[in-house]
């Protein structure tokens, strides 16, 4: 069982991995795999939470109901899949500042943090915006020849280069 | 029981994507934006090998009768702006809605505090501003749930094998550029 410990695989043995278990989710489960939209679900459980039936009203969580489904498990079960992972290989570290950040920004985590929630505020809103992220456009849109999503597939990546560049290269 | 099953299903799935991309590298803050730097090829090694894998094996099973695929239904309002808001974000960050959940259980603190709550505020923000956006920008440039298959008016196979092609043809020119 060397293999399972082992802290990376060749990509094309993960890609093709992630190709296959597409199969399964299909035939099995007759759902795609996703992400974002379980990120959605969880802001309008919290937003019911805070201001009870005004949020479950709004027209957005009529559409995509704030309730764990088999997205938000998938979800779930992908944050215990990552720690199986990190934790039989060793690759398990607890940081609040990435190495290559770090590199160009310094290790300040208040810094990085502040960037990260803004980061992950265009993340949310975008990937609401475009109806999916890199797992729901990215592979299982593109892989069904969707237009919607080879368009936001492209997006997603002139976007991040466009951003990548002006803080790596521009700013740093 | 009975109703709880699909979760399990997905519960369990989940388990093997992630256990997948954390093996990728593609859970790590570096390998996504040295992707976006165009200096580290695994995000995109890892999403086209799985887009050929996947798309010929569901259009197989398409084609067999099996299942019924989905294509989502998008416009240029929707997909080219809402996918380049996310691309910012995406380099923002260093992580994706799935990827972050890896990056969770790989025990990046960036991840699980300043952009767990970014994710979540930023879907609430949208869900906010919905019902003004899906009468407007959201509309703009509508093609549905249109596919390149039936957008060029041919069978899936005519999209497919050509495209499989190219694709495997762009990695072995990305492994013989050594990138």
């Amino acid at each position: 069982m060397d293999w399972l410990e082992r802290v990376t695989w060749s990509p094309y043995a993960v890609g093709i991995g992630i190709g296959v278990l597409s199969w399964f989710t299909w035939l099995v489960s007759n759902k795609p795999i996703g992400c974002s939209t379980s990120f959605a679900r969880t802001a309008g459980m919290i937003e019911k939470l805070l201001r009870g039936k005004k949020a479950a009203a709004r027209p957005y969580y009529q559409e995509f109901k704030p309730v764990v489904d088999w997205q938000w498990m998938l979800v779930v079960g992908m944050i215990v899949g990552a720690l199986a992972s990190a934790q039989l290989s060793g690759d398990f570290r607890w940081q609040w500042v990435p190495g290559q950040w770090a590199a160009a920004f310094g290790s300040s985590a208040p810094v990085r943090l502040l960037v990260a929630l803004l980061g992950g505020v265009l993340l949310g809103l975008g990937s609401r915006w475009a109806d999916g992220c890199t797992s729901g456009h990215g592979i299982s849109g593109t892989m069904q020849l969707a237009i919607s999503s080879w368009v936001s597939a492209i997006c997603f990546f002139v976007g991040g280069i466009a951003m990548a560049y002006l803080l790596f290269v521009v700013i740093a | 029981m009975k109703a709880r099953l699909p979760l399990l299903w997905g519960f369990l799935f989940g388990i093997v994507f992630g256990f997948l991309l954390q093996k990728g590298g593609v859970t790590k803050y570096d390998v996504i934006i040295g992707q976006l730097l165009l200096e580290d090829w695994t995000v995109l090694k890892i999403m086209l090998s799985a887009v050929v894998t996947g798309m010929i094996g569901l259009h197989l099973m398409k084609s067999l009768g099996w299942i019924q695929l989905d294509p989502k239904p998008g416009s240029w309002g929707r997909n080219a702006v809402g996918g380049l808001i996310f691309g910012l974000g995406f380099a923002l960050l260093g992580y994706c809605p799935g990827t972050i959940a890896g990056a969770m259980g790989s025990g990046y603190l960036d991840a699980m505090v300043g952009g767990l709550a970014g994710i979540l505020l930023g879907s609430g923000l949208f869900a906010a501003a919905y019902p003004r956006l899906r009468k407007g920008i959201l509309k703009k440039g509508n093609f549905d749930s249109l596919t390149l298959p039936r957008l060029l008016k041919v069978n899936d196979w005519v999209v497919i094998v050509p495209l499989s092609a190219l694709i495997v043809l762009l990695l072995h020119l990305l492994e013989r550029a050594g990138l």
